[in-house]
């Protein structure tokens, strides 16, 4: 009870409650945040890998075909799929956040933010198209 | 005999108490009572030492906001009748300091609101007979929506950040800012930019984007502390590709 003495009349105690360490557990919004917070690590391992691979194209065929061959190993197969996973997690969730952090405006008009959306996964899909074709062409 | 709900009820007396308890309430069940009736029963036919803040009874004040079964809510707005059969559990709101009972300490969120200097700043300030400063139907319309606040501190007690990071501006504060950095007749967009560019302002923000979900009157706060921060990313960009350029 040795606290209850600063409390006087005109000298309030307050009372401060400490954040439970489960906190982000309460809500789904938050479990989504940490878990975004996270594997942000992923991210950074997939544009590494991804850094990496250019490094071996850049050294010849041979170092590509000994990158590749690394690569199929069962460890690479699964942190790749992984990360994967999680880039296309944050890919999703940037997407999503376009018409929130942009305002577009047509002709004085507020555009939809399912468009802004939207677009951002057309041209998706279009790239993606093109890599295919490049792809599977030769 | 009339239907009744339970209201479990956050008690904190500072003088009596070490640390705040819960204490629970019978109150009359009726379709057409909020929260906020259920508590002014309680301390009209119960028990009158209870201590709330509340004023309009009508989702304009803001000063009734409360967690309602763990939620930041308008008690005003809160119906009984979507939290049957009850208990429900009113607790003040999260991560400020309890006062009393219900009732918390909003001294930091003030410090924080004017910190970001929200009134319309001008280089130069037209004299009374010049006239008034004109605005669009448009250009109204770009910050209209940001300026619907009522400083009722529901984002604030929904943001984790709040909680983790007590310098953490905060949500209400930062629309506010951009709700003045977007008016036309304001020229103070750099200052605000300046004071909100570090940590403890926008780029605390990590986009949990519950703020924008709790607020009653739709201003969208996670919206434009990203507006923000796309302003803010592309002057630092700017600023990196022509240092040279005017500031």
């Amino acid at each position: 009870m040795s606290d209850l003495s600063h409390h006087t009349r005109y000298h309030p105690r307050w009372y401060r409650r400490r954040m439970s360490v489960w906190w982000w557990l309460k809500n789904r919004a938050y479990s989504k945040f940490v878990l975004r917070e996270l594997t942000s690590v992923f991210v950074a391992l997939f544009a590494i890998l991804f850094l990496w691979q250019l490094r071996a194209l850049a050294h010849g065929p041979d170092a590509y075909a000994q990158f590749t061959a690394r690569l199929k190993a069962p460890l690479f197969l699964t942190i790749d799929t992984v990360a994967f996973l999680f880039v296309l997690f944050h890919t999703i969730t940037w997407f999503n956040l376009t018409p929130t952090a942009m305002v577009v405006r047509v002709r004085g008009k507020r555009v939809p933010d399912k468009i802004v959306a939207g677009s951002n996964y057309i041209v998706w899909v279009l790239l993606s198209g093109i890599v295919a074709w490049i792809l599977t062409r030769g | 005999m009339p239907p009744t709900i339970a209201l479990d009820v956050i008690r904190y007396r500072p003088e009596r108490n070490e640390e705040p308890s819960f204490q629970t309430y019978e109150v009359p069940f009726r379709d057409d009572w909020v929260v906020l009736d259920a508590l002014n029963y309680i301390k009209d036919w119960l028990d009158g030492s209870l201590s709330f803040r509340w004023s309009c009874r009508m989702g304009v004040c803001g000063s009734c906001g409360m967690m309602v079964n763990g939620q930041p809510k308008l008690t005003c707005a809160a119906y009984l009748s979507d939290h049957q059969p009850g208990p429900i559990r009113v607790e003040p709101l999260n991560y400020f300091p309890i006062v009393r009972d219900l009732v918390v300490d909003i001294t930091e969120f003030l410090r924080k609101l004017t910190k970001v200097k929200p009134w319309i700043i001008r280089d130069q300030v037209w004299p009374v007979e010049e006239g008034e400063y004109r605005q669009t139907p448009a250009q109204l319309d770009t910050y209209r929506q940001f300026s619907q606040c009522i400083n009722c501190m529901l984002c604030y007690a929904a943001c984790p950040i709040v909680g983790l990071e007590p310098e953490f501006v905060g949500p209400a504060a930062i629309a506010l800012a951009q709700r003045y950095n977007l008016d036309s007749r304001d020229e103070a967009a750099k200052q605000r930019l300046k004071i909100l560019s570090d940590h403890a302002g926008i780029w605390g923000c990590t986009f949990v984007g519950e703020c924008t979900q709790v607020c009653p009157k739709h201003v969208d706060p996670a919206g434009a502390i990203q507006q923000f921060k796309l302003t803010g990313a592309l002057d630092a960009l700017k600023s990196l590709l022509l240092p040279w350029g005017t500031r």
